[in-house]
């Protein structure tokens, strides 16, 4: 239950920035417009910033880690809610797991 | 236009949120395991979900996690993940121009992708009671910190390993995500796949957390950019 100084540090710095990132945009965006270029990179942000994330996770995890992401696509196209999608992923990387892919 | 503030409207919003509880379920789950398995004691992961709010800049985060805390590294990854919430804030300004104080600052503090969906529509709609935003904001947060919380107890209780299966429950959130992002090859291929390419190349040649996944995303969005802003120039 204890809560440690450099914890505490890392935490308020990530809800400062995180804060700003909410209020700031209010605060600033409705009395500036901002460059059309922006606004696009804005827009394709979480994708890339999700591909990022996810490329080097299933390059070292190898086919299983792929199998797994198989079965999280198809899960989430078929239209079934997030949960289910995320336990199809964890399924199809356990099953693949046994395996040895 | 004649905006007002009220209890009810506040709890018209809560309503509104309750069917989309579910969704923060399986997030939720995974930042509270993965904040456990790296460490973070139940106060400190509660304290960090209170106070920062955002899932997937939670979970970037805690991956950073080694024996140091990572300031520097936290704070990046909070602003390239949270960046996309700056805009949403300006985009709910016909209600929030008409309030003052905390019920201004509360609401934007509270404000999450689906809270913001919403309450847009709802003030297309016609709607005039901007309670709204932040009742359907504090239903979603509160869950949100129990939903963490549980992960971490749960992880606590069976004493899972680190290369767990369950672990890879990070990686299918964001999959899931990516698949709801999709906009057809044309448009996000590129991008997406310069993002990938950057962030892996990075991490091999040594490129320390998190810049390879702050050097994919960025790049991979300026190609995007770049792209659109073509397309709409031959339009």
């Amino acid at each position: 239950m204890t809560i440690r100084p450099e914890v505490l540090l890392a935490i308020l710095a990530m809800a400062l920035v995180t804060y700003a990132c909410r209020a700031g945009g209010y605060a600033i965006l409705r009395n500036i417009r901002t460059p059309p270029f922006v606004d696009r990179m804005l827009n394709h942000l979480p994708g890339a910033l999700f591909a990022a994330y996810v490329a080097p996770a299933l390059v070292s995890g190898g086919l299983a880690a792929w199998i797994g992401a198989l079965a999280t696509i198809v899960a989430q196209r078929a239209g079934g809610p997030m949960v289910l999608a995320v336990a199809a992923g964890i399924a199809g990387l356990w099953a693949a797991q046994p395996a040895g892919l | 236009m004649q905006v007002t503030f009220t209890r009810a409207g506040m709890a018209r919003g809560a309503a509104r949120g309750l069917p989309l509880v579910p969704i923060m379920i399986p997030f939720g789950l995974v930042v509270g395991m993965v904040a456990q398995a790296q460490g973070l004691s139940f106060a400190e992961l509660v304290l960090m979900s209170v106070l920062v709010f955002a899932g997937a800049s939670q979970l970037l985060a805690l991956e950073l996690w080694n024996e140091a805390a990572p300031v520097l590294g936290a704070a990046a990854a909070a602003f390239v993940v949270n960046i996309r919430m700056a805009p949403m804030g300006a985009a709910l300004a016909p209600w929030l121009d008409r309030l003052r104080g905390w019920r201004v600052w509360g609401s934007l503090g509270t404000l999450v992708d689906h809270t913001f969906a919403f309450s847009v529509a709802e003030m297309r709609q016609g709607g005039r009671d901007a309670g709204f935003l932040l009742g359907m904001g504090l239903l979603f947060w509160a869950f949100w910190v129990l939903f963490c919380a549980a992960g971490h107890v749960f992880a606590g209780l069976v004493a899972l390993p680190r290369d767990h299966p369950v672990f890879f429950g990070a990686v299918a959130c964001f999959v899931s995500i990516l698949v709801a992002l999709w906009r057809g090859p044309g448009r996000d291929l590129p991008p997406w796949i310069l993002a990938a390419v950057l962030a892996i190349v990075a991490a091999r040649l040594g490129v320390p957390a998190p810049l390879p996944l702050l050097l994919g995303a960025l790049s991979g969005a300026a190609l995007g950019a770049w792209q659109d802003g073509r397309q709409e120039r031959r339009a």
